[in-house]
Parts: C-alpha cells; structure tokens; sequence
C-alpha cells in the first residue's frame, strides 16, 4: 500500500532493536540549520529522499489532536509551483513512489526514485517546506478522508480502541496520551487555519533533517542541498521541544472495554518505561533484551515458556519495548487466554511468571542466543538502505545524535544480565502501570 | 556490483538483450534454482515454493495444508519445537513457512558464517518434521484463534463471503485456515498426508540471492529437498465465473462499511495480460491518481484508499478491488465504482494515462529489487509464473509496447459492469441489492 498516510506507531515493535552500523555514513549541516545525512549503498542505482520534521502528534496544541497527521496529508496539495496532487504525479512520472508517515515525534515524507532523479526530488520537496498551498475546498474533502482513515484503523477494530483508550489512562499529563490520527470530535473541527499555523511554524530548516541514501556520494547531495534547500527561511526563535510531563505516577490503573465484536479477549497491561537518550542508552539497550526474554519468540521466550506449553494457560503472549521514543516510552505485556481460561486467571499466570522470573533471573543460554540475533542484525541491517535512512530519521528527530546511533550496537553488546534484571525489576512498578481488560460484551448485559 | 549492473540495464525502455545476472542453477541432484549472486554482505536469501498449496486440502479436511505448514518449524529428528527455536536463534537464522492458496512457500535467510549448519536444521524442518501431538495441539488453538478473530473482522468478513459467494465449494471457497469444526477434527495422519501431497520435488520453485556461489547452492537446496518424495498430490481442477452481478449486505456493527468487489479477470499467461495489468494500475494501482482514488477519495473524501487488483491464480483468475467508507456513503461509492467500471469498458483510458502509467511502471521497476529477500522473492515468482530467465530484461519492452488501442480492446473484453459483484459488510445506507 503506497497511498497510506500512516501514523507509524504499529512499526514501534520493529524499531527497536536494530543496530545500525551499515554502510558509508556521513553527514553537514546548512547555515540554515537543515541536517543532512548520507547513507551511501551503491549496489543499485536507486536513491531514497527522506525529510524528517521534528514535530510530531505530540507537539500539537491543546483541542487540535490531529492536526499534524492532518497536514501531512495536505501536504501533497500543492504549491505555487505545484498542482494539487501534482507532487506525487510528478515522482511518479519520474518512475518512483513516495509517501509520508506520521508518529508521535516526527512527520515524515520520502521517496524513492533511480539515483539520477535526486536532484528533481530535493527541489520540490525544499518547494513545499515552505510553499505550501491549500484551498478550503481541498482542506474540506482531505479531512474526510481522514476522518475516513481514523474509521478504518481505529473505530472498525475495538483492539484498536483498547489501545487508545488504554493509552490515554497510561499518561496521565504527557501529550503521549492524544492518539497520532486524533479523537474523532476535535477532528471533524479541525480548520485549514490550524493545518498552517502549524506548518507555519514547525516546517522550516532548521527543524528538520534530511536523509539521502543509496547510490549518492556526499559532495553531489551537498552541493544538490545547498542548491535546493540553502535558500529556505528557518523559524526564528524556534522554541526547544519542551512537552508536558508527568508527574508522579502513584495509582494502578485498571480499564475493562466491552465490545460486541471481540472475537478473542485479552489482558493487557503497559508500564512506563525510560527511553534512549542522547549519551545514555544503557537502560533502553537493557529493555530491549528484556522484552525479548520475555516475550520476543512465541517458543523460547519466558512469557511463552510457561503459559504456552504443557497445561496452556495462553494461546498467545507477548513483550513489546520500543526505545526510540522523545519522551518517556512504555514496555507493554499482553496474554491472550486459550478458551476456558478467565482473564483474571490469565492476568494471574502472567503475574506469577514475571515474579518467577524477577527471582530466577535470566537463563544464560538464552541471554546469550538474544545477543547473538541482535548482533546478526547489524549483517542484515545492510541489506535495506531505506529502513536504515528510516532508523536515522527517527533516532535524531527522538533527541538523539549520530553519536548515539553510532555507539547502539555496542551499547546493545555490553548489556549484562544483571543489566536486564536491575532495569526489571525498576519497569516492573505497578503504580506506573495500567492493564486493560478487552471483553466481548454480551447481548443485553452491561459490562 | 553485479546486481547494480542488472538494474542499470532494467531502467532502459530498449530491450537491449542485455545479460541479466541471474543464474539457472542446476544442482547435482537434478533440481533448478535461479540465483543472484552478491558477496558484499554476508548472508544469503532462500525462498522455496511448493506449488499447489491449500488447494491440496483433502475433502472434509480444509485446513490441513495450513496447521501442517505452520507445523514444519515445530521440531525434527531429536529436537523438539523449543529445541529447533532455540537452535534457530543461535545461528540467528530466520526461517519462515506459509501456506497460500495455491504455494506452500519457505523462507529463509542465513548468515555467512553458520550456513552449514543453518541449512541442516532447514532441512529438517523440511525433509523431516516431527509433527508431535503436543505441537499439533497447541498451534490448533493458535490457529482456531486466529479463525475466532476472522469472524469478527469485517475484513476478513468480506473476503470469506466475497469467497463463497464466488467459487462455492471449490477449495478458493472457503479460507485457507478452515473452519473450527474442520479444524478441530484434523488428526495427525490428516497432516501427515497434507505434507505428502503438498511438499514434493515435482512442484517446488527455488531461488536465492546473496552471499552464496552457485556450486554451493546446488548443494544446498540437495541437501534441503534431496529426501522429500518425487511426487505429490494432483491439484483438483480450473473452476470458472459464474458469480453474477448483484450487491450482498453482511451486516455487522461497525461505523465503516468495508467493500469487496470483483468480476472475472485475466490469465497470467493471456498475450493481453500486460494491457490488463496497464488498464488495472490505471483503474485501481495501489497509488494516487487512479481513477477510483480520484474519483472515491480525491475528489469526494469517501475513503481512505480504494484498489483494485487482477487476481491471476493457477486454477480460476478474477478482478477485484476493495475499500472502505462510512456507512452512510457506501450506497453512493458503491455507484460511483460500478459507474467508471463502466464508462472505462465504454471509453477506454486516455492517451495521457497510458503514457504516465507506462512511466511510472517502468521507472519503479527496479525499486523492488531491494535486497537479497525480496530479489529471491522476485526470482521464484518469475519461475512460478512460468517466465523466461531474461524476462526482467524484457519486462520493460512488454509494457512500452502496449498501445491504446490494446487498452480499448482489452477493456471492452474484460471489463464487465453487467458482472460485477459487490459485498458490503457493515451497516451500509443508500445500497440497493437487486442487480
């Protein structure tokens, strides 16, 4: 699916873990404060474009939720040198595709195109940085098909609910807390006024990078930079990203949604848990394994170990982290119950696994094949030249630099176990934490 | 280098008959595998396709082919299913097997540095799975879960009746993953069976890229397939179109209708299937600018995206799209789909059209190949599609030599308003279900 202007929260799972260590990287900086990165794989002539603006879901102002996963989707309207609809026409005709992704932290747009169209890509993206065009007809008509997009991903699928709903009792002040596609009532209000003064303020140069990967070499991207995006005007006294934060979390939470569609009831339950920072990754490298242990492999791993085998109690487990993250992150549990077994029973069994884990601590063997795999990664990293640029733009527009992204793979290598059992037994709180129950709501009965 | 070297040549329009790196790989053993070979990182792709697939399900047993595919990494010889994921993640190897409607298919990928004995454990989940009771039992559940969840899924829904309502009893009836009395009545000698009808030499497809040379290739994929059996089962038999035009409602409480929609297609092998596939990106490519997502979402806001896609499946080929919209509007989107499947099958496509999609589909050609997984991936579908070894070479020439002229002629034959059959799951206003 090209034409998915997606909020990127799903891919959380897969960002996790990854090393990035592949191929030649280098990088400069504009005097207007644009950051550029090359990633250089020259084993095709094909190059992807991505620009990463730091303004995501998370930065919008209060009553506007969606209003930056709305823009993104405006952005393809056109501007005083581009028809609506003509930018992605335009790298199609040049025999390449393209999109853009919303998230939490960062909005994103990119495209791929054989490496001698770069320079045509570079000058229309720096054209709609700042030139953007929009018609209250054209505002009109995209809001429905977002509105169209928040039906289809969200009120059509009640785990979908369960996980807004469950995220919004998590954070308790943190903007983390507002869904990326936005609650449905402050969407259908949301004016072409609101889409640019965000774009106004938050699309500029010097709050974004660019990410240029594949068969480039740095000097050309340069000088096609300072070219194409040399001349863009930066927001002046841009204010640092400073979001609402949260404050003591001193309660468990606890939610039951009901649904007449749940097919398969659940548990779930998520803790708030610290995620990479710029020089400090210790902890998140440490969380990475822990989710892994517990819940990466529906085979090996604890969770699935001792509610999957002999007398299951679940037909389905899971440990989730994912560190890159601007603000505090989540590391999050979920059972899926055969037949038979309660939720409560569910909830209990995996309770009793985590507190036999916390006293065993870590099989060694195991410890060990998850290191091994993470280290593998860095091998099979090298082979996709996009989801590297992909790991890049997300690490620095989360408050990390190239330093950071450089030292993870050793920062994942030099974790220990007591690492992982130390930061268990800290993320394991559960004050910090909400469990939600998902059940089929009965014909008549009030849940 | 090489590989750089191969996709230079596919961005030319002119079929220069260019050597494309692609190797056919004949092992000692007598079995064919088509190769990319690329030393610069160290780990290879493998993709195996067994064809036939959940086609083969005996009658009364739907779902055999699939619990028995998802079997294969549940053990072998002295390891059991925790055993062989241990063993797996040790060699941080990736292994995957999935039943399709018409493929059994494995997917593999292997570092460099413990090849050998990656391979060896592949082999063994392939030539020699174990098949415990205790595992049959425990991915039953999952996949009698997975059936639970379907029944809920709106989309799922309309695919399991667009299905029905389509090919009836025929295996393209009815899901893959069976039903939960079928299902829960499968025995061990039932997939035991499936496996020996499905996993045979005389219908597996081989392909790889990366690391590998072909002489250790051939080795390989003896080593991996040398023990399985000559032959298998006979794939049961092409069933036709006899779906007529109409609109089925499947009630369901959900905010958004979801709309599958379908007639008679297109053989892979058709001389006009190119155009077909032109005409489809035009009607309904998975991008903006199409006439359904100009139509439907550009200019009216009544859906998030709407596709179309030509289904060219070995034993029946259909046409079919699919998209969502609020209840409320699924009565008008409904008509404004069947009104340009109509006036394309009257008009034709533009001289515009055709050039920019032509364009587009010869420039993105060399986008896929993006890496040694999907290259493999690419390499195997080529062969199950009963392509030359040269076809990425000429694929390009194939679309540029499609007129517009090919396009009216191939719409008016194929595109059939008057056959056109819509499932709306949901709770849709404004449809009106007589033909």
């Amino acid at each position: 699916m090209n034409v998915l202007r997606l909020p990127l929260a799903a891919l959380a799972f897969l960002a996790a873990a990854m090393p990035l260590r592949a191929g030649q990287v280098s990088d400069f900086m504009l005097d207007n404060g644009l950051q550029v990165v090359v990633i250089e794989d020259h084993r095709a002539p094909v190059a992807v474009q991505m620009i990463w603006y730091k303004v995501g879901s998370a930065d919008e102002p209060q009553g506007r939720s969606g209003i930056a996963h709305f823009l993104e989707h405006l952005m393809f309207k056109g501007t005083d040198t581009l028809d609506p609809g003509e930018f992605s026409a335009t790298v199609e005709a040049n025999g390449g595709d393209d999109n853009a992704f919303t998230s939490y932290d960062y909005t994103a747009y990119f495209q791929r195109v054989a490496a001698d169209r770069l320079d045509r890509m570079m000058e229309m993206e720096a054209d709609r940085m700042r030139g953007l065009i929009l018609s209250e007809d054209d505002v009109a008509t995209e809001r429905q098909v977002i509105i169209e997009e928040r039906s289809q991903r969200t009120d059509n699928d009640p785990g979908a609910l369960l996980t807004e709903q469950r995220r919004a009792v998590q954070y308790l002040n943190h903007p983390y807390r507002i869904p990326v596609i936005g609650w449905r009532h402050e969407m259908v209000a949301l004016a072409r006024q609101d889409a640019l003064d965000f774009y106004r303020r938050f699309y500029a140069p010097n709050n974004a990078v660019l990410v240029v990967a594949g068969d480039v070499n740095p000097a050309d991207v340069r000088r096609m930079a300072e070219a194409h995006y040399g001349p863009v005007a930066p927001t002046p006294d841009l204010a640092p990203r400073a979001r609402p934060t949260e404050p003591p979390q001193l309660g468990e939470r606890r939610m039951v949604m009901a649904d007449a569609r749940v097919a398969q009831p659940y548990v779930i339950r998520s803790y708030l848990a610290p995620e990479r920072n710029a020089g400090d990754q210790k902890d998140a490298a440490a969380l990475t394994y822990l989710a892994e242990i517990l819940g990466g492999n529906g085979t090996t791993s604890v969770l699935a170990r001792a509610l999957q085998f002999g007398d299951a109690k679940a037909v389905y487990t899971s440990a989730s982290y994912d560190g890159t993250s601007l603000d505090t992150t989540l590391f999050t549990l979920a059972v899926v119950p055969v037949p038979g077994v309660s939720l409560q029973d569910a909830e209990d069994a995996m309770d009793a696994t985590l507190a036999q884990f916390l006293k065993d601590g870590i099989d060694p063997a195991a410890f060990a094949r998850i290191k091994t795999q993470l280290k593998a990664d860095d091998i099979y990293a090298r082979d996709n030249v996009r989801r590297l640029a992909q790991r890049y733009g997300e690490a620095l527009t989360t408050g990390l630099t190239l330093a950071d992204v450089a030292a993870w793979p050793d920062d994942l290598q030099a974790v220990t176990p007591e690492d992982v059992m130390a930061v268990a037994a800290k993320v394991f709180d559960r004050r910090q934490a909400v469990t939600a129950w998902l059940v089929r709501e009965e014909e008549g009965k009030t849940p | 280098m090489l590989l750089r070297a191969a996709l230079a040549v596919m961005l030319l329009a002119v079929p220069a008959r260019a050597e494309l790196p692609i190797q056919a790989v004949t092992s000692p053993g007598g079995l064919t595998a088509w190769l990319i070979e690329d030393h610069s990182i160290p780990f290879m792709a493998l993709e195996l396709r067994f064809e036939g697939g959940t086609n083969l399900d005996a009658p009364g047993k739907r779902g055999a082919v699939n619990l028995m595919a998802a079997l294969l990494e549940e053990g072998t010889g002295d390891l059991d299913s925790q055993a062989f994921a241990e063993a797996r993640e040790a060699l941080a190897a990736d292994f995957s097997f999935e039943a399709g409607r018409d493929t059994v298919s494995v997917s593999a990928r292997m570092l460099t540095e413990n090849r050998d004995v990656a391979v060896d454990l592949l082999r063994g989940a392939v030539a020699a799975p174990r098949f415990d009771d205790a595992s049959i039992e425990r991915v039953r559940g999952q996949v009698l879960s997975n059936i639970a969840g379907d029944e809920k899924d709106p989309d799922a829904i309309a695919g399991r009746v667009f299905a029905r309502l389509a090919y009836g009893d025929h295996p393209y009836g009815s899901p893959s993953d069976g039903t939960a009395d079928s299902v829960t009545g499968l025995t061990r000698d039932d997939l035991v069976a499936a496996y020996k009808a499905s996993m045979a030499r005389d219908r597996v497809f081989i392909a790889a890229a990366g690391d590998i040379t072909p002489a250790d290739l051939g080795l390989m994929i003896d080593r991996i397939l040398g023990d399985l059996p000559a032959t298998g089962a006979v794939q049961p038999p092409q069933v036709g179109w006899t779906l007529a035009s109409g609109v089925t409602v499947e009630d369901f409480p959900v905010p958004q209708s979801v709309v599958l929609f379908g007639q008679s297609g297109i053989k892979r092998d058709d001389p006009d299937f190119f155009a077909a596939y032109i005409l489809n990106e035009i009607v309904g490519g998975s991008r903006f600018g199409t006439r359904l997502m100009t139509e439907l979402r550009e200019k009216r806001g009544l859906t998030y995206g709407a596709y179309s896609y030509l289904v060219p499946r070995d034993l029946s080929e259909s046409w079919q799209g699919q998209f969502s919209t609020d209840n409320a509007t699924a009565g008008q989107a409904v008509a404004l789909v069947r009104d340009e499947w109509a006036k394309i099958a009257a008009d034709g496509i533009t001289a515009e059209e055709l050039a920019k999609t032509k364009t587009y589909l010869t420039g993105s050609y060399p986008l896929r190949f993006e890496g040694n997984g999907p290259i493999a991936g690419i390499l195997v579908g080529m062969q199950l599609d009963r392509l030359p070894i040269d076809y990425a070479t000429t694929r390009n020439a194939q679309i540029e030599a499609v007129t517009l002229e090919d396009i009216r002629r191939v719409a008016a034959r194929l595109m059939k308003p008057e056959e056109l059959h819509f499932v709306v799951v949901g709770q849709p206003q404004g449809i009106d279900t007589q033909p």
